[in-house]
């Protein structure tokens, strides 16, 4: 028998996890986001609730109606995922002040990497990110594809309180926050002004697991008016649909 | 005038909580809800409520609550929290009704942390993403997302019901302590063999933090075998993670929807109840088992629930005698036990 190419680890009686791998890969989220979708596409009485994360996807179930021996069973008959699943479907087109005083690490960051702040906001701004997963907090964003020159290691000393809505960078990773002031050591690069999470709001949530990120520079100006806008309810994100 | 139920004094932690908030983990929001549901099915089986509606759930000091319309019921499940109407005691585990201006005082358990506090008909407060249960990191639920506040009123659903009021006889009550269960997992192989002994030998005390989010506890360094980061995977309720300082955190209702640390175990569902009942200073011992014997645990508990449901009875009149002929039908099991016909 060959490996299957995961490993189920439990997480007590009503819940169990499908690792992929031990490390952060983009084509191994990709076998979570594509596993997550084909299982909740099942449709099975008793699978509750499903958590894709960078590289391991956690299932809540139901041992009374879905006994664990069947849960397993449902998982090896959905492996290995589809590779046409994984494709994104969405891109996010996210408007970003980056700098002054919404970005309190900028100058700092590029000081380190050798670039000017200018350089930093082409360099962040011009590609698509992944995201990898939401977690931490509601809406928060981990992004994937960050470019290496803006690798920059996590503050030594945490803030208790970042500004809503920061976009900022930790390791390899870069991310939105949702409008709350989050605890967080990562660099602070930016805000945006859209409302990642708003439970007052039709959609309460924008990004997904899955979807395409690419952050698009505004002024101060843009960001207050956007700002406005976002409290009111709009989206001020742009949604845009990806032909498969 | 708007009318219903008016916080005079919080309390310590007082929270609106229901089942729970499924469905939105894969968003990073908890799942929330009571600490212990079996508290949360039967006081609200005491007032004659669907055993979900949202219950004030209460830890280590309740709040001081006055009647601000004309009648109310409310029961206390949980703890043995003090508890007085206008200065005379009540017993828990039994509705009483309030009458406009009555005064209802919960003060502090003589053991255990918490209880839940229902009222009939419910709270009529709308719920945030299918919920009422209150999550004051993400202002969701509750009343704005905030825990009970002097001065705040929660408006009532439903007028007193006027047959008689249920309680559950003593014998039938639920009591607390012993082992918490886990499941080894789902990283036990990141700790040494020594570590996980350590981990299911040793006391560890349950330190000064310790919330709803989850308890921090005290004892000896658990060791891990490589290191104590993880890429960032999802967690449960009860989820046991192990910081770098070796000492573990449980993880409970409002924890964050994934961590970086790796996780020795997780509490099992059946116990998640009890070990909400602990106290800061308490000390627990872990005792691991399998995870069918864990779900079939979880079996026995929820039959264990449902009997205790069916033991309620109208309470007042002949106090002794239902509690002495409920003693002689628990030695029968309490998984058959069913109500006594009051009257023969």
């Amino acid at each position: 028998m060959s490996e299957p190419g995961y490993r189920l680890l439990d997480c007590g009686d009503r819940a169990l996890t499908v690792e992929l791998s031990r490390a952060v890969d983009p084509t191994v989220n990709a076998q979570v986001i594509a596993l997550d979708a084909a299982l909740r596409g099942a449709g099975r009485p008793g699978l509750l609730e499903t958590v894709p994360t960078y590289r391991s996807l956690l299932v809540l179930y139901d041992p009374d109606l879905l006994p664990r021996d069947d849960l397993v069973a449902l998982i090896a008959a959905h492996w290995p995922p589809p590779d046409g699943a994984a494709a994104a479907l969405r891109r996010w087109r996210v408007p970003v002040h980056y700098g002054d005083a919404h970005g309190a690490d900028l100058a700092d960051l590029a000081a380190g990497a050798g670039l000017s702040p200018e350089e930093v906001v082409a360099l962040h701004a011009g590609r698509d990110y992944r995201v990898y997963m939401i977690g931490f907090a509601p809406g928060f964003a981990y992004l994937g594809g960050l470019d290496p020159r803006l690798h920059a290691s996590r503050r030594t000393d945490p803030r208790p309180k970042t500004p809503a809505g920061s976009v900022s960078i930790g390791g390899n990773q870069t991310g939105v926050s949702p409008p709350l002031e989050l605890p967080s050591g990562w660099q602070l690069i930016g805000r945006t002004p859209a409302r990642s999470y708003d439970p007052a709001r039709a959609e309460p949530f924008l990004f997904a697991a899955g979807d395409l990120i690419r952050f698009e520079p505004i002024d101060r100006a843009a960001f207050d008016a956007l700002s406005e806008a976002a409290r009111a309810g709009e989206t001020v994100a742009t949604l845009e649909q990806i032909d498969a | 005038m708007p009318e219903g139920l008016r916080v005079v004094a919080p309390g310590v932690s007082s929270t609106l909580q229901d089942a729970g908030r499924p469905g939105y983990l894969r968003y990073g929001i908890s799942g929330s809800g009571a600490m212990d549901p079996d508290l949360l099915a039967l006081a609200n089986g005491l007032v004659g409520n669907p055993l979900d509606a949202a219950v004030i759930e209460m830890a280590m000091v309740g709040p001081t609550l006055v009647c601000e319309t004309e009648a109310c019921r409310v029961a206390l499940a949980g703890a043995p929290f003090a508890m007085s109407l206008n200065g005379r005691a009540l017993d828990p585990f039994t509705a009483h009704d309030l009458r406009r201006g009555d005064r209802l005082v919960l003060g502090g358990p003589r053991q255990g942390l918490r209880a839940c506090l229902a009222v009939a008909g419910g709270f009529a407060v709308a719920p945030m993403l299918g919920s009422v249960a209150t999550h004051t990191r993400t202002r969701l639920g509750g009343l704005d997302g905030n825990p009970l506040a002097a001065g705040d009123l929660l408006p009532l659903a439903a007028p007193a019901p006027r047959d008689r009021p249920l309680t559950l006889p003593p014998p039938h009550r639920p009591t607390f302590g012993g082992p918490i269960r886990v499941v080894l997992g789902p990283q036990a192989d990141g700790f040494t063999e020594d570590g996980l002994r350590t981990f299911l030998s040793e006391p560890y005390t349950l330190t000064a933090r310790a919330d709803r989010m989850g308890c921090h506890l005290d004892g000896p360094p658990i060791a891990h075998a490589d290191g104590f980061n993880i890429v960032s995977d999802g967690i449960v309720n009860g989820s046991i993670q192990v910081p770098g300082h070796g000492r573990p955190l449980i993880l409970l209702a409002d924890r964050h929807t994934t961590g970086g640390y790796p996780k020795i175990a997780t509490v099992i569902s059946a116990d998640l109840g009890r070990l909400a009942q602990v106290r800061p200073g308490e000390t627990i011992r872990f005792a691991a088992v399998a995870v069918a014997e864990a779900q079939a645990i979880a079996r026995a508990a929820r039959l264990g629930l449902a009997a205790r449901l069916a033991a309620l009875v109208p309470a007042g009149g002949g106090d002794l005698d239902s509690t002495f002929l409920l003693s002689c039908n628990l030695v029968g099991g309490v998984v058959s036990a069913r109500a006594p016909d009051p009257a023969p």
